[in-house]
């Protein structure tokens, strides 16, 4: 990582909710731009996960909304925010097995309510932060090093 | 296990091949539930499903799995195959449901997913 300027590099994408035909485009790009950079392999795919199940959170759940990805040699930070319903009880959302999608989600086999917890066992560092009718805020770390 | 003698005993049809078909598969994984794929899936696992849509094949990207056998003879769209075409990732399809599938292939000795680790990180 030795040829990788300090500055962080910031990848940004907008996400339409229930646009399930793109769902997942940002993540597959994010996978393959740490791979370029030359992290290892576990931690692109731990990335990888997390950016995912964060940006299937938003389009299943919110109006619209951003993943944002900061790369920095030592650490990647993903955070979506979005205009939404909000998280009621986030020590629910949490839970595994807990879900609001609707059924045609699950059909899709998405909405089994593994997505939060995914992210928080994939992640160093987990932050989630909701207002009942107006969006939620997610942010995780995980560590290159 | 290679995907070649997958298919045989599966007696599948090849989708993609993305010329993969001699490569080792060491465990297998069946599930509908894309979450589910994501949190116990290690790299290169063979996935069962039942789901054709467009987001198994990016599940199986973002999972790194080695490769796709659709059950009950559910034969996915054409942007399904082209995505997995690109990406690198064998498709198969076979009659059987996922019980008899996952059955005769575990008989072979292709083994699961050991629960008694947890993968959960991925590496």
């Amino acid at each position: 990582m030795g040829d990788m300027a300090e500055q962080a590099i910031i990848l940004e994408f907008s996400l339409q909710g229930q646009d399930f035909i793109r769902a997942g485009e940002a993540s597959t790009e994010i996978k393959q731009r740490l791979k370029k950079l030359g992290f290892r392999p576990d931690v692109v795919r731990r990335v990888a996960i997390v950016a995912y199940e964060a940006e299937m959170n938003v389009i299943i759940h919110a109006r619209k909304g951003s993943l944002r990805i900061e790369i920095t040699p030592r650490r990647i930070l993903i955070r979506t925010l979005d205009e939404g319903p909000g998280i009621t009880d986030i020590e629910q959302a949490m839970q595994e097995g807990y879900s609001t999608a609707s059924d045609m989600i699950r059909e899709l086999g998405f909405g089994a309510g593994m997505g939060l917890p995914n992210i928080r066992r994939f992640a160093d560092e987990f932050k989630l932060q909701s207002r009942v009718g107006e969006g939620t805020l997610l942010e995780a770390t995980i560590h290159a090093d | 296990m290679k995907l070649s003698e997958i298919q045989r005993i599966l007696r599948a049809e090849v989708l993609v091949d993305a010329g993969k078909l001699e490569k080792e598969v060491e465990m297998a994984f069946g599930a509908d539930l894309m979450s589910d794929i994501l949190a116990m899936c290690r790299e290169q696992t063979l996935l069962l499903t039942g789901m054709t849509h467009i987001q198994v094949i990016r599940t199986a990207v973002v999972s790194d799995l080695a490769a796709i056998i659709f059950v009950r003879g559910k034969r996915p769209g054409p942007e399904v195959i082209e995505l997995a075409e690109e990406a690198g990732i064998p498709l198969l399809l076979c009659k059987l449901t996922m019980y008899e599938a996952a059955g005769l292939l575990f008989s072979a000795g292709l083994s699961g997913i050991n629960r008694d680790q947890e993968p959960h990180r991925g590496i």
